[in-house]
């Protein structure tokens, strides 16, 4: 679906991309990882078409350049940075949605279901409202419409776990369809998202790997943590993670998306002297069948 | 074409919510309050009296602030866009080039012309209240003078926000465009030249190309038909173009040098990186 072949991007004598080959399919999700100043940026902006480069780039035998509408009404984007607009949030969903010959509620329903009232602010200007809000009408955008790519920039970096959760659902009934390119400076926040890792270094790609894909993107974990005396700061943490507490306050429950294991078990090890014990039941269906993995 | 028109919508809603927009409108508005507060209208200069002498007045002014007002406004939220990440996101819809581009011109254009003919729609009203005489004749040529000014300043601020990458270059090759041709006008450097032995039809030539030039001409010959302020560079004007001909001149060639500088913006932009 996505082809890049040779690909070689200057900014004067700047070279930023250097030779770049790469191919991807329908089906893929890749993790497109890098420290700052890898190249990342620059390789989506090539392939939105955003940024004139030496070599191919092509989405489903087009160029991005040559057939901007063709190509990019296949494509939703998410960018890392949400783009200080002062166009209400109305405005900017039927703009969008008039753009890509989308219907505006749909997208406003991808909003509702990530936890963002769209409808309620809908007379708000989009640069007012909070970093999470923001993150969360730009997956609506791109994820209310008919897309074959989704190419996002630290797409979960702002939302809760709870919306991050639905993000996740929302990507796994995408991903038979669809390819993503998902870009980050950290593989642990992206790597149960993705079945394969491209990591760049100064313009180059320095790893192309496959990731085991056990983990469904739509799945969740029943955890219970149990700490050894109440803690503020951890009973915060676990808080913010959603989680209840019980009796005293030692044992918590709560649920962690599949994809977020990583992330919620790193989470844990910062207060690894304060546990003594963690349960972690998996289901497809939560409140269903489970699963101990843990 | 749809996509024009939501680009040109788009951006007018932008801008009526930007502070440089209400700046914008204040000083033109302003401006009329403070003509009339002044009891400019009740004055007599040349034979103008009433509103006719509030609006020469205004155009007056008009002409020295709306260029670099619609200069320095297209070039600061345009060029500062691109660095705010704006462009990045948008034009990763499906959206043609072009109509992004003559989207936000025409959007643009809107919102930069509207306050000016707001304020003197605003001075007509005025004037019908306090029961003054409407000069509709010179309302609707002044109109046309002002239009033409800020189409011919919009594409030049578009062409240079093309060509800037940031908003602090755009925004002090917006001031030098400016002050160049407020040079050349007939007041500064091109009567020092004409002094300094020029050939007249040179120093013609570079007024008639200046649009700055070419508007004060053409709002002096209002109240100075024969241009004698001019001096000798009236005859010239005057026998090549005749007082008509020249007015259509001085509506038509802002617009058409505008248009020119904000279609080698397209031609530019099409071909460059976009964000």
């Amino acid at each position: 679906m996505i082809h890049f072949s040779h690909v070689v991007k200057r900014f004067r004598r700047n070279e930023v991309l250097k030779g770049i080959d790469l191919d991807i399919v329908r089906g893929q999700r890749v993790a497109l990882i890098g420290s700052n100043g890898a190249g990342k940026t620059t390789l989506i902006r090539c392939l939105l078409g955003e940024y004139k480069c030496e070599g191919e780039v092509t989405i489903d035998n087009q160029n991005p350049r040559a057939f901007r509408q063709q190509v990019l009404s296949k494509v939703g984007f998410v960018p890392q940075l949400p783009p200080p607009l002062r166009m209400p949030v109305g405005q900017l969903v039927r703009f969008a949605a008039s753009l890509c010959g989308a219907d505006p509620q749909r997208m406003v329903r991808v909003a509702q279901q990530l936890g963002f009232d769209a409808q309620q602010f809908s007379r708000q200007p989009f640069v007012k409202l909070s970093g999470g809000q923001k993150q969360k009408l730009l997956i609506a955008i791109a994820l209310g419409r008919d897309s074959e790519l989704l190419v996002m920039d630290e797409p979960a970096a702002n939302l809760d776990p709870e919306a991050r959760h639905i993000l996740f659902r929302l990507l796994a009934e995408k991903q038979e369809t669809s390819a993503m390119l998902i870009s980050s400076h950290r593989l642990d926040e992206v790597a149960s998202l993705v079945n394969r890792v491209v990591e760049m270094d100064q313009g180059k790609i320095v790893l192309d790997d496959k990731v085991a894909d056990l983990v469904e993107i739509s799945s969740q974990l029943q955890c219970r943590v149990r700490m050894l005396q109440h803690e503020e700061a951890f009973a915060r943490a676990l808080s913010e993670w959603g989680f209840q507490p019980e009796g005293d306050n030692r044992i918590w429950n709560g649920r962690v998306a599949g994809p977020d294991r990583l992330r919620f078990l790193g989470m844990l090890s910062r207060y690894a002297a304060l546990l003594s014990a963690i349960e972690m039941n998996e289901s497809a269906q939560p409140d269903t069948e489970t699963e101990n993995v843990a | 074409m749809k996509h024009l028109w939501l680009t040109a919508y788009n951006d007018i809603i932008e801008s009526l919510r930007a502070r440089w927009f209400m700046v914008y409108s204040l000083v033109f508005g302003g401006i009329v309050v403070i003509l009339f507060a002044f009891g400019l209208s009740e004055s007599r200069i040349m034979g103008f009296t009433g509103l006719s002498r509030l609006l020469v007045t205004y155009i007056q002014l008009s002409m020295a602030i709306l260029p670099i007002f619609v200069l320095i406004t297209t070039v600061r939220s345009v060029a500062g866009d691109r660095e705010a990440g704006v462009f990045e996101y948008m034009l990763s819809l499906p959206v043609s080039l072009a109509a992004w581009f003559w989207g936000r011109f025409f959007g643009r254009f809107f919102v930069v012309f509207l306050p000016v003919l707001l304020a003197m729609v605003g001075a007509v009203i005025w004037g019908l209240i306090i029961g003054s005489k409407i000069p509709w004749g010179l309302f609707v040529y002044y109109s046309a003078l002002l239009m033409s000014l800020a189409w011919c300043f919009l594409g030049i601020g578009m062409l240079i926000s093309t060509l800037a990458r940031s908003s602090d270059v755009a925004q002090g090759a917006a001031f030098i465009t400016w002050l160049v041709l407020l040079l050349f006008l007939d007041l500064i450097l091109l009567g020092v030249m004409i002094r300094e032995n020029l050939p007249p039809e040179t120093a013609v030539g570079i007024a008639l190309i200046n649009p700055l030039q070419v508007f004060r001409t053409a709002t002096m010959m209002l109240f100075d038909p024969q241009l004698v302020l001019l001096g000798p560079t009236a005859y010239i004007i005057l026998d090549n173009f005749s007082q008509a001909g020249y007015i259509a001149y001085a509506i038509a060639y802002p617009i058409l040098f505008g248009t020119v500088c904000a279609a080698l913006g397209y031609a530019i932009f099409r071909q460059s990186d976009l964000p």
